[in-house]
């Protein structure tokens, strides 16, 4: 009965929930206004800019100059969408991607509510901000919006089968669910160390689940504009970028979590760790950031191929491998042996598919040398 | 009731969505309209929609004085202003039988060849933004910048030049023009080879652009496709070289043919005309001549005798042709543009068959497309 269950919590820890939670929503709030900093100067630098440079020391006013003017922008709602799902969509898409951060620690006692069963929590959430970005394509009645919110479902369901198997391998390394457990569980090696193919799996399907470059096909600017976003504006279509930064910051530290550690380091204790825990995810949002600037965008159907062909596969082998290591207690540098050699199949397998084409140019080029020879060839001949 | 449901779902069999993309859309290079019957993400069908910039310059041709033309031309393909001058005085001094000073030639060929560069250039960055990286278009636009900042060095503007007069130019270029374009040229080049670097032989770029929308070159040549659209599907065919036109017969250059026809080649030829414009230029300058380069004609009226002509010349994005046809008066009585960019996409519907939404921006990339000439 709820009731009960309401009664049984205690006013205080009542109170530290609600404060735990309040500075959850504050911190991720400033980590997010950080993100847009730090994106558009990492950006502006890879692509001979210099970011904001106007609003306050070094731009960084800018953030809040972009949240002022969205929130006072008019909130724009279609005649013809569906009223209901157009409001709903976003509070659903920033919920689930706040409810992720209830149980992520930045540091042993820095978590709100730490959960036996954090991973499953943290997946199940996390699937629940699809539904979001599908009703938000379907509710604002475009056809843009439909088809990036199809596009949104196709591809965020495909690339969790591979973000679970993965999480799998490394709850059985770990023998817990718990995010406390599995950091401590690094404390003699990083499980970055014995599943290379796993760190390599759980980030570009990470990248993908949070529609980063180059995987941003479910709102692509230069095809679908937007997507799902298509028709929201102001505060409604901020609501979409928080969730947006949100889920790329929780992606990268669930990465820290569970191949880098999480706050271990030396030098630090209690809850100073904190500042390694933030170090070592910045530094994994630096590398989002710099495949964005380096990378075009996937085709809806090559993303699919990439995600059955190659991911679901390999993170299935990877669980198997982590299962057999589990099983006949090798020691650990067998299990870093086999997903070494896994990471390399995969690499050959991208290898193989990726490059295809440019064999095919390779092979364009020396039919076209031949070509300009036998001219070359007949010029002369022609000439004499 | 069986008849309402029959209405609702017909059969089973997939229903197709229609699409409207642009005229207000990023990837359509202006106000190009496709119409897309889509089924899923596969285009079934595609209706273009074009004339959203049309300004009726044809027709106002026919009310401006000779030299006031030039102007209109500039805003024809407003990426390649001075290949467009060059191709109407052209036809007005063929029409004329104006022996045009080999100093002005040379600084003409040596315009064109810059502003063909900084066209591809723009087309490279544009490809790029298509297919979804944003870098190489900042790499591109800084060399684009440097050729315009040279442009408004030597005519004082950085797109509508009005710079090229019939019978010459409208005033000698700057002192430290050759020094100026050598600078800017071993800089531009940089710039392409960055871009080339990073986007060129990138894995998905190529599987973005490899083996989409493949023209073979009879289809090609059917549609009327010319410059790197025709080039690309292995068609040696450079009005430049075919119809040597200008000084353009004493530079030593290669034409660029790609094989597949696909929408990479179409990308990559352009890349490596980029650096044969610089041989060109290249060439040019040290050929450059001293002479005069002030119209013959002084600043009076122009009155060609009655007759018609029909000029044609190789501007960045295919041939371009102009007829004109004189009365005798002060003013064209016709003046017919054949624009390359309209006939290259009269091919756009054969591309787009069976390719998917994301293709048909990269395709219509490929084609590059000026709206302005499109609709004139």
């Amino acid at each position: 009965m709820p009731e009960t269950i309401l009664l049984s919590i205690s006013l205080s820890s009542f109170i530290w929930i609600v404060i735990g939670l309040f500075l959850m929503f504050t911190s991720l709030s400033i980590v997010v206004l950080s993100l847009t900093w730090l994106e558009r100067k990492v950006l502006g630098r890879l692509q001979l800019r210099l970011g904001p440079t106007r609003t306050g020391p070094m731009g960084l006013m800018q953030p809040i100059a972009d949240a002022l003017k969205l929130i006072l922008k008019e909130d724009i709602i279609p005649a013809s969408s569906e009223k209901a799902l157009f409001w709903v969509a976003p509070v659903i898409v920033v919920i689930s991607a706040f409810m992720i951060w209830v149980t992520i620690p930045g540091t042993q006692s820095a978590v709100i509510q730490n959960l036996d069963l954090g991973l499953f929590y943290i997946i199940a959430f996390s699937v629940i901000g699809i539904l979001g970005l599908v009703l938000a394509g379907w509710g604002s009645a475009n056809k843009y919006g439909t088809l990036g919110g199809l596009r949104a479902a196709a591809q965020l369901i495909s690339y969790e089968i591979p973000i679970i198997m993965v999480a799998i391998s490394v709850a059985m390394l770990a023998q817990s669910l718990d995010l406390r457990e599995i950091v401590n569980g690094q404390d003699d090696y990083i499980y970055f160390l014995v599943q290379p193919l796993g760190l390599a799996l759980f980030f570009i399907a990470g990248l993908a689940e949070v529609g980063r470059t180059p995987f941003d096909i479910y709102f692509a600017e230069s095809e679908i504009v937007g997507g799902p976003f298509v028709e929201y504006s102001g505060a409604h279509w901020s609501v979409f970028f928080l969730a947006e930064y949100i889920n790329t910051f929780a992606i990268a530290a669930l990465t820290v979590i569970l191949f880098f550690g999480g706050w271990s380091g030396p030098g630090l204790t209690g809850n100073w760790e904190i500042i390694w825990f933030l170090g070592k995810v910045y530094l994994v949002i630096m590398v989002i950031f710099w495949v964005r600037g380096t990378f075009p965008r996937l085709r809806i159907d090559q993303l699919m191929a990439f995600a059955w062909k190659v991911m679901v596969p390999m993170s299935l082998l990877s669980v198997v491998m982590t299962a057999v290591y589990q099983f006949y207690e090798w020691p650990a540098w067998s299990l870093t042996i086999m997903s070494s050699a896994g990471l390399a199949v995969v690499g050959f397998l991208i290898f193989k598919r990726m490059t295809a084409p440019s064999r095919l140019v390779a092979e364009t080029r020396t039919r076209r040398e031949a070509l300009e020879a036998q001219r070359r060839a007949e010029a002369s001949t022609g000439g004499d | 009731m069986t008849q309402i449901s029959e209405n609702i779902v017909p059969n089973a069999e997939p229903v197709e969505m229609l699409l409207n993309m642009g005229p207000q859309h990023p990837s359509t290079h202006g106000v190009f309209r496709m119409v897309l019957w889509v089924d899923g993400e596969k285009i079934v069908d595609v209706v273009p929609h074009i004339g959203y910039l049309h300004r009726g310059s044809e027709k106002l041709c026919e009310g401006e004085q000779y030299n006031q033309i030039i102007t209109l031309f500039d805003r024809m393909d407003y990426i390649a202003n001075f290949n467009n001058e060059h191709v109407y005085v052209r036809a007005v001094e063929k029409l004329m039988g104006l022996e045009v000073s080999e100093r002005s030639e040379y600084i003409r060929v040596i315009l064109c060849e810059l502003n063909r560069i900084a066209s591809h250039m723009l087309f490279i960055a544009t490809m790029g933004l298509d297919a979804g990286a944003m870098t190489p278009s900042m790499f591109c636009f800084r060399g684009r910048e440097r050729i315009q900042g040279l442009f408004e060095s030597v005519s004082g503007a950085r797109m509508m030049h009005n710079y090229f007069r019939i019978g010459g130019l409208k005033e000698d270029v700057p002192e430290d023009f050759v020094q100026q374009v050598r600078e800017v040229l071993d800089l531009v080049k940089k710039d392409t080879e960055e871009s080339d670097k990073l986007l060129s032989f990138n894995e998905i770029f190529l599987a973005r652009l490899k083996n989409i929308a493949v023209m073979r070159a009879e289809d090609a040549v059917d549609y009327g496709l010319t410059g790197p659209c025709l080039r690309a599907s292995g068609v040696d065919y450079d009005v430049r070289k075919a119809a040597p036109y200008s000084v353009y017969d004493r530079f030593d250059f290669d034409v660029p043919i790609g094989l597949d026809g696909d929408c990479w080649d179409r990308y990559y030829l352009r890349v490596q005309e980029v650096y044969q414009s610089i041989r060109i230029v290249e060439q040019a300058l040290e050929q450059l001549p001293e002479g005069d380069t002030a119209s013959s004609l002084g600043r009076r009226l122009l009155r060609p005798p009655a007759g018609e002509v029909y000029v044609r010349g190789e501007n960045p994005r295919g041939e371009i042709g102009v007829y004109l046809n004189s009365d005798g008066a002060d003013r064209p009585y016709r003046i017919k543009v054949r624009p390359p960019s309209f006939c290259n996409l009269s091919a756009l519907r054969h591309m787009l068959k069976d390719s998917w939404i994301a293709d048909s921006v990269v395709i219509l990339g490929a084609l590059d497309i000026v709206l302005g000439e499109v609709d004139r």
